[in-house]
């Protein structure tokens, strides 16, 4: 008995076997259990792949307008670059290859190409700051959107389908652990700091040797390169996109999931991504009524929490080793 | 030339509209430096307001106009009460995010109350005048009238009254004036008063040129009201109004002899080069960092 308390109390002590990576690894291989077994209906991996999703776009956002301070309300247009990308990749170009290597590639390029467009809205952020700023990524969301609406042979606004379902969950969990991992290293490498400067004070940042236009331009682009990543997962798990799916609507949804989790912290992202997702399902009873409850439960969120639920707090094993007693991170 | 000045009269139609808008993006701009993204839905509101006066209650165009600007202003002040006084000191994001949450809530609280689009009929007579080959619409003539005259009047009460010189006071210092026995909190609530009720205003000239209304109108005029203040120059009254006409010339010009799929794309297009050329707007004063 003695022995397996031990035994017990040794496995899971933080660090020693239960660490991130071997949660990771547990979890993949019961995500490829529960997609391939059906363990769970599919309206259960429905939602859970959609949390999936929403946690990559969340932790996206959250790079721009939590760790770098600025105000991005267009990343629904990164993810339409994504999705239009990998989607036309699936069914033009790879339709013969096995979507085993055809999807990550075409997922991948759909992310890359979003990257080539966060490159290109990253440039005004070099003079424009805060408000203004947001609008340049407004204006470039609702240009992808025009563009998309205007080129006939991808359907225009009347959307673009014949996707198969290639998204299933352990793809869905795979991307999302990559992506908390290149987001979490990025913020504690030497960018990272730079990014975190940039936010507590930009001029500062500049006279301590910070190149704040670099930073700004990498931020950019890893964070447009997982919002088109979340994009191509998101296409091929619904099969169906239209211009009208990525809107405002979509970019004010990844605002509000982000800022209910916590601005600047990867935990935060996570909970406010599920917590958002979930709670949507869970007043589906309320029909049409819906929507108008969730954002008066964000309102009182914001006056009783106005830093959201983490609130620039992270969790401790989302923090590297060699940081947790350096105080870098709080 | 006569389809170009009849353009040119759309265009001076729908740049009164979105001035009325950006005129209260801006003003609340300009005194608690928040953008309330919740606005765009007060013009909705104001909207089917309309709608329920006009086919509801059966009222004439006067006594419509009065219910969307009054129920619009009433909207706006209590919004500012009880979702953005207590978030005053907060960190600005969580101001920008209980916008973005009002916002959304007007839009599904309609919607839950109006699932369908909703017809507004006319509310004045349907003539129109013939000045030279170009003809104006009784529709046109009052949405401009209207607006410029509730222009002006906002411009008296900014620059000639009391009330006004306060709040001119609080946009340009926010500290030292509230020390000055400014009573703050009554000059915002005025702000928002005057900011709603112009956009309730708004709702009853869009509901009078695009008769069917639906929840979701308020999102993108809404934006394109806020563009119009930031060509402008947020915060500054007058700029609202230039930028609105200039969006609204660009609009109507670009989708009258362009493919009119192009138009956001101009749109947007031309608001990135001037944000690129004048950071600030047009009329915003270059932001004097000190370090």
């Amino acid at each position: 008995m003695k022995k397996t308390a031990d035994f017990l109390r040794r496995v899971c002590a933080p660090g020693k076997y239960f660490n991130a990576k071997t949660v990771a690894a547990a979890g993949f291989i019961l995500a490829l259990a529960i997609s391939r077994f059906a363990l769970l209906d599919n309206y259960l991996q429905l939602l859970l792949m959609l949390i999936g999703i929403n946690v990559i776009l969340t932790l996206s956002l959250n790079l721009i307008n939590g760790y770098m301070g600025e105000f991005s309300v267009g990343h629904a247009g990164f993810m339409a670059a994504g999705a239009y990308v990998s989607s036309l990749l699936t069914v033009k170009t790879f339709a013969l290859y096995s979507p085993l290597w055809a999807f990550p590639c075409a997922v991948l390029a759909g992310g890359v190409v979003a990257g080539f467009i966060g490159l290109v809205v990253a440039v005004p952020s070099f003079k424009t700051r805060g408000d203004y700023l947001a609008i340049v990524t407004l204006a470039f969301s609702m240009i992808v959107k025009s563009v998309i609406e205007n080129i006939d042979s991808v359907g225009g606004p009347r959307g673009f389908l014949g996707m198969d379902k290639l998204t299933t969950l352990p793809w869905v969990f795979f991307w999302t652990v990559v992506t908390i991992w290149i987001i979490r290293n990025f913020i504690y490498s030497r960018f990272g700091r730079g990014i975190l400067a940039v936010r507590e004070d930009e001029i500062a940042a500049d006279l301590s040797g910070v190149s704040t236009r670099n930073v700004k331009m990498l931020a950019f682009v890893v964070s447009s390169f997982f919002a088109g990543i979340a994009g191509g997962l998101y296409a091929h798990l619904i099969q169906y996109i239209s211009p009208g799916t990525f809107d405002i609507i979509k970019s004010t949804e990844m605002l509000v999931m982000v800022y209910l989790g916590g601005v600047g912290s990867i935990a935060g992202s996570i909970l406010g991504a599920s917590a958002y997702t979930v709670l949507l399902e869970a007043l589906r009873p309320l029909g049409i009524w819906r929507m108008a409850v969730m954002p008066l439960l964000l309102v009182l969120l914001m006056i009783f929490r106005p830093r959201g639920i983490m609130g620039l707090r992270e969790a401790r094993w989302l923090v590297p080793s060699s940081e947790r007693d350096a105080g870098v991170s709080k | 030339m006569i389809y170009f000045f009849q353009q040119a009269l759309n265009a001076l139609q729908l740049g009164s509209m979105y001035a009325l808008i950006a005129l209260g993006y801006t003003m609340v701009y300009g005194v608690l430096s928040m953008i309330n993204f919740a606005h765009g839905d007060f013009f909705m509101v104001g909207a089917f307001l309309c709608f329920v006066g006009a086919s509801r209650l059966h009222l004439s165009f006067v006594p419509v106009l009065l219910l969307s600007m009054g129920g619009v202003t009433l909207l706006g002040v209590a919004t500012e009460r009880i979702a953005y006084r207590p978030l005053r000191n907060a960190p600005k994001v969580s101001a920008i995010i209980t916008a973005l949450g009002v916002g959304i809530f007007l839009e599904n609280f309609t919607l839950g109350l109006n699932p369908y689009p909703k017809y507004v009929p006319p509310l004045l007579p349907s003539f129109s005048f013939n000045f030279g080959g170009v003809s104006v619409s009784s529709f046109q003539l009052a949405t401009i009238g209207i607006s410029i005259g509730l222009m002006l009047a906002l411009h008296l009460i900014v620059n000639k009254t009391k009330a006004g010189l306060a709040m001119r006071a609080i946009s340009a210092d926010r500290t030292i004036v509230p020390l000055m026995g400014v009573p703050v909190d009554k000059i915002i609530a005025l702000t928002f008063a005057l900011g709603s009720g112009l956009g309730g205003a708004a709702g009853v000239m869009y509901a009078m040129a695009y008769p069917v209304i639906d929840p979701y109108i308020g999102i993108i005029v809404g934006w394109k009201a806020f563009i119009s203040a930031v060509i402008g120059g947020i915060g500054d009254i007058r700029g609202a109004v230039l930028g609105a006409y200039i969006l609204g010339t660009v609009e109507i010009m670009t989708a009258a002899f362009l493919p009119s799929t192009y138009r956001d794309l101009i749109t947007f297009s031309l608001l990135l080069v001037l944000l690129i050329f004048r950071p600030r707007g047009l009329l915003g004063r270059a932001e004097i960092q000190k370090v």
